[in-house]
């Protein structure tokens, strides 16, 4: 999956504050000064991001333990 | 639970911040290794130079070839003869006939005399001879064009002639008799077989080396005397026997006993250009098979040195046989008798040669490495591991790769006690350690739990320094250890109201951190600032004598502050004010906290009260020799699955249940299922609970076990209420989560703050098809998020995770 292709529709998740459903959208992921843009469920009005625990507890952490250890 | 489908699988780092997706993980970037470490090169030469687990065997020692007789052991007793033989061919250019006539010098030496007879290495020399089929073969390098005569066909000729052949000199070999190694050919078949010598003395034809036998090179000046070869050859090797030179010749330098003067390192003569080695050397003393070939090896290490203009002498120290520093314990292990040899026979049979080289220990130290799951984890020795974790802080861009190897230490310092040389990994660890801190090099999420931790016990949550009730100073303070209050409150308050009725004068009490951890974290700012504070809670008291129920604070305080006067509780326990003290008659296996260790006033006084108590006490180890929980060095945190190792180990020494005097070892003993008993279990505990089989209250218990007993001392000894903070709606977490929270290192309270945030705040994100909500709290570097319900006016918590990552 490249950069710019949408996630596969998921649940129905609604932003708590603005009632809006979260769409797929572009967001930056950084630590130790290492960013990288990815795409998450985001809420189109506030920007709320929802980071779920299978990234969280995955690939995120994978990309969290290869930083601390440069 | 909410599925993100994103494109992670396809993350890449970017070096340096550079944003980028492409497949597959960060790929590691070509490593450089820069003059920025922060370790001092000298101390950590220092420190591998006191590892000796690379030191050779005695039998290797002691060789003057230095064959490696244990490699070669090992080899056989797996019946491996073609790499027996192909270690002999290493260390000896003509390896058959060395194993036949060899006069094993290694034997004498070889530690399996402790234990029985010598290994029989001859023997299993020759069965390498015999059972290998071909010797491995030579790559002798491209061939140059200098030239060396070499005088003499005997075994330091030939080997000198071989060696410098494979370096790719031109090599002329000259020999007065009609065919070489005469010597050899002379001895019974059965000492040496005539095929040995021929298969060894094929290698000569296959390298090119020129033979002139039945010409014999004059002692005297003259057209086939040395003077000849000098003027001919680029260098000569006199390997002639030891009969008498010339006075003449060539103005040879002369020793007293009128054979040539050679220098005993580097076999180089009064002449640059020759050298000379053998009978020539070693005459009058009787003939040796194994010091003629290995002076063969040195003149060839010489010739080649010469002729390419390179020292003769540098780094040759240990060039012929020398006593090796390599410890070897050879306490406990069973005496086995030697292999017989058959009647009759001059060789063992390949099974009795199997069984012969199966006595082999085979010889290392390793006495850290068997004591410490740390060390055996990472499948090597402190020499390399020293060497890793210098080279791992010099990295300037790269993966440092023993980030995690520099964390696991326990930082106990049992491997300095049983290392023959005292080396402490813990000094190196702890030096690494400190050097990534102040290079911003030390991973963040390794010991952020623990500092935090720490944090928590230095905050108003927990921190106090009081005098006690009614009194304007303190003559002594207690002290009882932020572990202690974590995992046992109520012998907090116990043991401060034993204190406060047994002590006169008036009894200060203080929570504080002595920061241990932070030292363990290498954090020294951090560690000095806890001292700092301890120190100020202390000048408030006005500068008691300190009481301490925690072995870590004591140590850290003696260490580091020595001018406070500190104690253990144990020797104040007064048993005549004690209602029900329970202990007399059990039966409990002393485990004595790693902190401990070199403090035996600690150690002695936690017996006596056991004594006194009256409980039957075993010794796990000789003292000094206990061991870390998996706690100490912040381990656990560091590499859980080695933590577990070496609680377990511990905890498997003895059936029966064990005793301690520190909070945090006899949880991490619960934690596995060892059941172990805090020695203030015996002293508050009532008797009829099993004091044994507490859980591990986990570290969500552990906060708010001090935070309570902080507001309950308050309210019952101060009059004082503080403001209890307890959510606005009750939070319920079910117990399966709660393990797995615990795994997480996410705590009941951080869970209760995301709640409670998103309550207020509404920042939220809803499922519509569940009903559920999601909290999400950045908490100092963390972000947690919660995944929650409303049910009867309680929080129900379905999930918890959390990561470090920011993201916007």
């Amino acid at each position: 999956m490249g950069s710019d292709s949408a996630p596969a529709p998921g649940p129905s998740y609604v932003c708590g504050k603005c009632k809006k459903a979260l769409v797929p959208g572009k967001v930056i992921a950084s630590y130790l000064g290492s960013e990288f843009p990815i795409e998450l469920w985001k809420c189109p009005e506030c920007g709320k991001v929802l980071v779920p625990r299978e990234l969280a507890a995955g690939k995120m952490l994978q990309v969290e333990q290869a930083l601390e250890d440069k | 639970m909410p599925r993100g489908n994103t494109n992670w699988h396809t993350l890449s780092i970017g070096v340096g911040g550079k944003a980028g997706l492409s497949p597959g993980l960060p790929k590691q970037p070509n490593l450089q290794i820069g003059p920025g470490c922060n370790m001092d090169r000298e101390q950590v030469r220092r420190w591998e130079g006191q590892c000796i687990e690379e030191q050779p065997p005695a039998c290797t020692a002691s060789c003057p070839l230095h064959v490696d007789a244990r490699a070669l052991s090992v080899a056989v007793a797996a019946g491996d003869f073609k790499k027996g033989l192909a270690l002999l061919a290493t260390a000896a250019p003509l390896p058959r006939i060395l194993a036949h006539v060899c006069e094993h010098p290694c034997e004498s030496n070889c530690r399996r005399r402790d234990a029985g007879d010598a290994v029989a290495i001859g023997l299993l020399e020759r069965a390498c001879a015999e059972f290998a089929g071909s010797a491995p073969a030579v790559r002798p390098q491209p061939r140059n064009y200098k030239r060396v005569a070499v005088t003499g066909g005997g075994l330091s000729g030939v080997s000198a002639a071989i060696r410098l052949a494979i370096r790719g000199y031109a090599v002329t070999l000259f020999e007065a008799e009609p065919r070489l190694l005469d010597r050899m050919r002379n001895l019974a078949p059965a000492v040496v077989p005539a095929a040995a010598i021929d298969a060894d003395l094929a290698l000569l034809a296959k390298l090119g080396v020129t033979v002139q036998c039945e010409v014999l090179i004059s002692r005297h000046a003259g057209p086939l005397g040395v003077d000849a070869l000098v003027a001919g050859y680029d260098a000569v090797y006199l390997a002639t026997g030891p009969e008498l030179f010339d006075e003449k010749c060539l103005g040879l330098g002369r020793a007293l006993n009128g054979r040539i003067r050679i220098d005993p390192l580097t076999l180089a003569t009064s002449l640059p250009k020759v050298f000379a080695g053998g009978a020539q050397r070693y005459a009058p003393a009787p003939y040796s098979a194994i010091h003629s070939i290995a002076d063969g090896n040195y003149a060839a290490v010489s010739i080649d040195r010469f002729l390419q203009g390179a020292s003769l002498s540098a780094n040759r120290d240990n060039q012929g046989p020398y006593p090796s520093r390599l410890f070897v314990n050879t306490t406990g292990i069973a005496p086995l008798p030697a292999v017989p040899l058959a009647p009759g026979t001059h060789g063992f049979t390949a099974e009795e040669a199997r069984q012969e080289a199966g006595r082999c220990y085979p010889c290392h130290c390793l006495e850290c490495v068997k004591v410490c799951p740390y060390l055996e984890d990472y499948g090597s020795h402190p020499k390399s591991y020293v060497r890793q974790i210098y080279n791992n802080e010099s990295i300037v861009m790269g993966v440092r790769k023993a980030n995690r190897m520099i964390n696991s230490c326990a930082l106990c310092g049992l491997c300095a006690v049983v290392c023959p040389e005292d080396l402490n990994m813990a000094d190196v660890c702890l030096d690494a350690r400190q050097g990534m801190v102040r290079a911003g090099k030390m991973p963040p999420s390794t010991h952020d739990f623990a500092l935090r931790d720490m944090a928590f016990s230095q905050s108003e949550a927990f921190a106090l320094a009081r005098h006690q009730p009614g009194f304007e100073t303190s003559r002594v303070a207690f002290l009882p250890g932020c572990q202690l209050a974590a995992s046992s409150p109520d012998h907090v308050a116990s043991g401060y109201e034993h204190l406060c009725k047994t002590q006169p004068g008036g009894v200060g009490l203080i929570f504080q951190c002595c920061g241990a951890a932070a030292r363990w974290a290498g954090n020294e700012a951090m560690f000095q600032e806890a001292l700092s504070t301890l120190q100020a809670a202390w000048d408030s008291l006005g500068r008691p004598r300190l009481i301490t129920a925690c072995s870590s604070c004591f140590k850290s305080l003696r260490e580091n502050l020595p001018h406070i006067p500190i104690e253990p509780l144990w020797p104040h326990i007064d048993l005549t004010q004690i209602s029900a003290p329970s202990g007399a008659g059990k039966k409990l296996a002393i485990h004595d906290p790693c902190s401990t260790r070199g403090w035996s006033e600690v150690e002695g006084s936690a017996r006596t009260l056991l004594h006194r108590l009256g409980v039957e006490t075993q010794e796990l180890n000789a003292p000094g020799l206990t061991t870390c929980c998996g706690y100490g060095g912040l381990m656990m945190f560091a590499n859980p699955a080695v933590a577990d190792k070496t609680v377990q180990r511990r905890g498997a020494q003895s059936d029966v249940d064990y005793v301690t005097y520190c909070a945090m070892c006899r949880d991490r003993f619960a934690h596995q299922g060892k059941r172990a008993t805090h020695i203030l279990d015996l002293v508050f505990g009532k008797d009829k609970a099993d004091a044994a089989a507490r859980p591990d209250p986990g570290f969500s218990r552990r906060q708010d076990n001090r935070a309570r007993l902080k507001q309950t001392l308050l309210r019952d000894l101060w009059g004082e209420t503080e403001k209890p903070m307890e959510p606005t709606r009750p939070v319920l977490i079910p117990e399966q989560l709660k393990a797995l929270l615990e795994m997480s290192m996410i705590v009941e309270q951080d869970i209760e703050r995301t709640i409670e945030h998103a309550e207020q705040s509404g920042d939220t994100i809803e499922d519509q098809a569940t009903g559920r909500r999601l909290a999400s709290l950045r908490v100092a570097c963390v972000t947690y998020w919660v995944e929650y319900s409303e049910q009867d006016g309680s929080c129900v918590v379905h999930d918890a995770w959390s990561h470090r990552m920011e993201v916007r």
